[in-house]
């Protein structure tokens, strides 16, 4: 009871409460406190795309712990000041943990993890980190050159549609992949890339994709949000991909696969490094090999031998095999960028701003 | 019986003061029902929206700052819908004022220096109204409808923005993400209360709605601007110059969200952004209105919606209140206010049938 | 370009503009009687969201567009009790719908995420439809653009040639007359205003039921804004509101067609600036010139009206 009141007292100082969560022996002897883990998320939960994924790994994290950590998330906060108070509260609230989900939040969780040293924070999709800030992301292109290659095989106007959102690295480098690797397949393929400037216009991204396929594209892929670029592949008989979920109820005939966005792994065990007292600040890319991306279950329309191909792709990427920025790698205009055998940097990597030869953005 | 409504021929002071409790009132009890109806401790969300932004000193001054542009804009906006010009278009000005203070905060990247930062803010101030004339010119050359304009430049504000940062102002050492420098030191507003995220544009919007009380209430044009919004035809009558207060009304309008909008990159942001404001430019415009058009009125609408919005937010931390409950209680507060405005501009009479009778 | 990219591209262009001209010409209506909601935003999600989940719940897209007017009328009487009734003032109270339609929605909606639906069946005529160029934009549009230009041609009737749309007007125009020669000004505004929202609630049941059968928060992302400025762009008339969805519209398809065609080498930012400027522009054009003098807002537009007595 005593300890009870002296720990109320306690609690009241905002940089005293964080200093719970890291002291991990005092965490043992409180098994009855559970790891407060904060998210802050950039879209609605309901928009069924990248703050939908984040929050499916939210409620892996509280299947996982149950009573160990309680979550907490705020939804449709604005990149800027209002992230910054955001992601402070969370940490003054007692948060041991916060995950911020928008490469717009990088400064402010710099900002506020300098202020909360004991707390540890993860921001998603950015570069900068602190002794207490980490950075993630995923290889999203490593699933992006499956969707091209199984694209390539299975085009027959040679012409693969994008829709896509802005042209930030992770986007560019998700179309360049693209076109890699159906070219590999089919030396003529080119990637047609409409730019709806918006993650998030389901009516746009839909006429986006009536442009494509109007104008001969036979294969969709996205990087928007919505289901709305499949579900019109869908009506029109043609072929697509989901977006970071399995979208097959949307498109049940049209949906080649999908690049599922898995945070899951990431998250649990990151909670688990802060439960244990081992998290240390770190920076990682995780792909297939880590359980990062996940490729949906194939669908009716890929043959059994491109689904063997498709799949042995996957391992190669796993094992280390395949990379897809493989050489030789020409630019727009035709120069070689990358040579033969050569594979880029993950420093390049992560600031590509040009496309390869097949793309027409 | 019959119900009878009559304009009070000047609003009731003391009602003027009790509406706004009366309409709290009734959000409080609305808002009960409403997250009872979610399974959400309704006292404990009203504490977490009403009460505790006021705990701490931080937390007052997140109220403060996220209040100042949303006062600011307001105040611009105000004058302007008094003399019947709809300025719909402020957040497209704002986001011109951050691009223009914006832009002298990179090309002076290497310089520090006092003189850096009132330049940044005189650019902003001129940003906004620059992007506030093309609609202020065409409605008063060639009576094109300046609610159409000035909410289609707010899209192409923010895509022009877009264009900025994506391409020749990105930050070089900034992987190729969409932003550009942090500005430097005497590029970036300093913080005035230890703890506190309080910066310059509380105190300048404080004194914006000082200054646009004295020209609204003691001024010449204060008074132009009544009666054009009161009375067109009379102000046209009495030789009042209808496209001088187009152009006015945009112009102010048109700085002030320009300078709303230097503050915010100057301030909390610190760099350039693709998108700068969360909505100010549109939320200003509740605010004027609840406000009654009225400076002092604006200065406490403003701090009330930037209390519900760091409210919400803190409920949604602390008993899982979803984002979208926040956006209903918040329509219904105003509802409310805007409904209860009523009683104190107007009587209603019960008359009972029982006077016709004999 | 030839017509076959042309003819798919005007049936983009009719997907785009349908929701846009539904929810304008209910705003109109409500305009030319003397009131202005900027509720449209939230009136267009209760649709869209009210509209899918009867689809889900019946089956049925008939009963889903019913739903999806009702509902948004629902959310017109809120505004009208409010603004009408109440004297509220109407720019704050339209935004104040704005915010509590955004909320309303995501929250009803929240179990329909995920959820696919049917989309609406097209009109199949055998013989027309695949008559070459005009078959397919003539005969193969779903329910609602049929509908959406049989209310155009309607309100347009209505408005000139009827007698109930002269008194309509009349409201707008000068509430004091109206009122005087004894016109129920308040009930007109009531009914215009309901009936906006109804049109309103049909344009946000476009995105959900026809453009992208789904339900996604906010998935109308800013049309009702867009809808709001057509109908000055109109100078609040039918005719030239119908013009004005379908270029707006029209503007938009285009540039994401040219992105598509992988021959223009112009920002992606800036291809996005063209339906803003075009439709600015255009009216700039026509404001100095034939319309010129003509483009006046109804003048009661936005005051309120109690009875003198």
């Amino acid at each position: 009871m005593l300890w009870k009141i002296d720990r109320r007292r306690f609690l009241q100082g905002a940089a005293a409460t964080t200093a719970l969560v890291t002291a991990s022996g005092i965490r043992a002897a409180q098994a009855a406190e559970p790891l407060k883990v904060g998210f802050v998320y950039v879209g609605p939960i309901g928009d069924y795309g990248w703050t939908h994924g984040h929050d499916l790994g939210r409620k892996a994290v509280e299947k996982k712990f149950g009573d160990k950590v309680k979550t907490t998330y705020v939804e449709s906060v604005a990149e800027g000041p209002d992230a910054e108070r955001v992601i402070r509260q969370l940490a003054q609230q007692g948060h041991g943990l916060i995950f911020t989900t928008s490469f717009g939040y990088m400064e402010q969780t710099l900002r506020v993890a300098k202020q909360f040293p004991k707390v540890m924070f993860e921001h998603a999709t950015g570069y900068k980190t602190a002794p207490n800030m980490s950075a993630y992301n995923s290889r999203f292109y490593e699933g992006r050159a499956i969707l091209g290659h199984i694209g390539g095989k299975l085009t027959k106007t040679g012409k693969i549609g994008y829709v896509a959102s802005v042209p930030i690295p992770e986007v560019v480098m998700g179309i360049n992949a693209t076109a890699i690797a159906a070219r590999r397949v089919r030396p003529d393929a080119e990637v047609r890339v409409v730019w709806v400037n918006s993650w998030f216009d389901p009516a746009k991204e839909s006429d986006a994709a009536k442009a494509l396929i109007d104008q001969g594209v036979d294969i969709m892929t996205q990087h928007t949000d919505s289901p709305a670029p499949l579900q019109v592949a869908e009506a029109r008989g043609i072929l697509g991909f989901g977006q970071a979920s399995d979208m097959k109820q949307y498109a049940p005939k049209a949906q080649l696969s999908a690049i599922l966005d898995i945070w899951a792994p990431h998250y649990i065990a990151r909670v688990q490094a802060v439960l244990d007292g081992t998290w240390k600040t770190q920076s990682t890319w995780e792909g297939f090999k880590e359980g990062a991306l996940v490729m949906a279950p194939w669908g009716d329309a890929v043959p059994a031998e491109l689904r063997k191909e498709a799949d042995a792709m996957v391992a190669d990427t796993i094992s280390g095999k395949f990379h897809a920025f493989t050489g030789p790698i020409k630019n727009q205009k035709g120069e070689v960028v990358v040579k033969a055998g050569e594979r880029m940097s993950d420093g390049d990597l992560l600031k590509m701003d040009w496309y390869v030869e097949g793309v027409k953005a | 019986m019959a119900i009878r409504i009559e304009k009070r021929a000047a609003a009731s002071l003391p009602l003027l003061y009790a509406t706004p409790l009366l309409a709290l009132g009734l959000t409080l009890l609305a808002g009960v029902v409403l997250f009872l109806a979610l399974g959400v401790d309704a006292g404990a969300a009203l504490y977490h929206i009403f009460i505790e932004p006021f705990e701490t000193l931080s937390s007052i001054g997140e109220v403060l700052i996220k209040a100042a542009p949303l006062v600011m804009i307001g105040i611009g906006l105000a004058i302007g819908f008094r003399a019947n010009v709809w300025n719909i278009g402020a957040e497209g000005q704002l986001t011109l004022g951050a691009v223009a203070s914006g832009g002298v905060a990179l090309a002076f990247w290497h310089e520090t220096g006092v003189w850096i930062f009132p330049l940044m803010v005189l650019a902003g101030i001129l940003g906004g109204m620059a992007w506030a004339a093309i609609p202020a010119f065409l409605k008063a050359r060639f009576n094109v409808n300046e609610i159409l304009t000035s909410l289609m430049l707010t899209y192409v504000a923010a895509l022009f923005l877009s264009t900025l940062v994506y391409g020749p102002w990105k930050d070089p050492q900034g992987f190729n993400f969409p932003q550009s420098r942090m500005f430097n030191d005497s590029e970036t507003l300093s913080l005035l209360v230890e703890g506190t995220r309080i910066h310059a544009g509380v105190p300048a919007a404080i004194v914006i709605a000082l200054l646009a009380y004295v020209l609204l209430e003691r001024t010449v044009t204060g008074f132009e601007i009544r009666v054009a919004g009161l009375a067109p035809a009379a102000a046209r009558h009495a030789g009042f110059r209808e496209n001088r207060l187009v152009w006015l009304s945009f112009l102010v309008s048109g700085g002030l969200a320009g300078l709303a909008g230097t503050l915010e990159v100057a301030g909390p942001i610190g760099q350039l952004v693709p998108v700068i404001t969360p909505g100010y430019g549109f939320t200003a415009i509740i605010v004027a209105f609840l406000g009654r058009l009225h400076p002092i009125g604006i200065l406490a609408s403003g701090l009330l919606m930037a209390l519900t919005y760091v409210g919400g937010e803190n409920a949604q931390i602390a008993v899982g209140l979803p984002r979208a409950a926040t956006g209903m209680f918040q329509g219904l507060l105003l509802f409310f206010l805007l409904a209860t405005d009523f009683l104190a501009r107007y009587r209603v009479r019960i008359a009972a049938r029982a006077e016709a009778r004999p | 370009m030839t017509a076959d990219l042309l003819v798919p591209m005007f049936v983009t262009v009719i997907g785009a503009a349908t929701p846009l001209l539904f929810a304008a010409l209910g705003e109109l209506v409500t305009e030319r009687s003397g009131v202005l909601n900027l509720g449209v935003e939230g009136m267009m999600l209760a649709g869209a969201v009210t509209g899918f989940g009867t689809v889900v719940a019946t089956g049925s897209h008939t009963l889903g567009m019913v739903a999806a007017a009702v509902a948004g009328a629902g959310m017109a009487l809120l505004f009208a009790v409010l603004t009408l009734s109440l004297l509220a003032n109407q720019v704050a109270t339209g935004l104040a719908l704005t915010i509590f339609g955004i909320g309303l929605s995501a929250l009803i909606g929240a179990r329909y995420v995920g959820t696919p639906i049917p989309a609406m069946p097209k009109l199949d005529l055998p013989g027309f439809t695949d008559l070459p160029v005009l078959g397919p934009i003539l005969f193969g549009q779903d329910a609602l653009v049929y509908l959406s230009l049989a209310a155009t041609a309607g309100v347009a009737w209505f408005l000139s040639r009827s007698r109930a749309g002269r008194i309509l007007r009349a409201c707008g125009e000068s509430d004091i007359s109206a009122h005087s020669i004894g016109y129920h000004v308040i009930r007109i505004r009531y009914l215009a205003v309901l009936f906006g929202g109804a049109l309103s609630g049909l344009g946000g049941a476009c995105l959900s039921l026809s453009v992208t059968p789904m339900w996604i928060e906010g998935m109308t992302a800013g049309r009702g804004w867009i809808a709001l400025a057509l109908v000055a762009f109109a100078s609040w008339r039918p005719g030239r509101l119908l013009a004005g969805a379908y270029l707006f519209g029209g503007v938009t398809i285009i540039q994401l067609y040219l992105q598509g065609s992988g021959l223009v080498q112009i920002p992606a930012q800036v291809m996005n600036m063209l339906p803003y400027l075009a439709t600015i522009a255009l009216l700039t054009v026509i404001a100095g010139g034939a319309w010129r003098g003509r483009l006046d807002a109804p003048a009661c537009l936005g005051k309120p009206f109690s009875p003198p007595s």
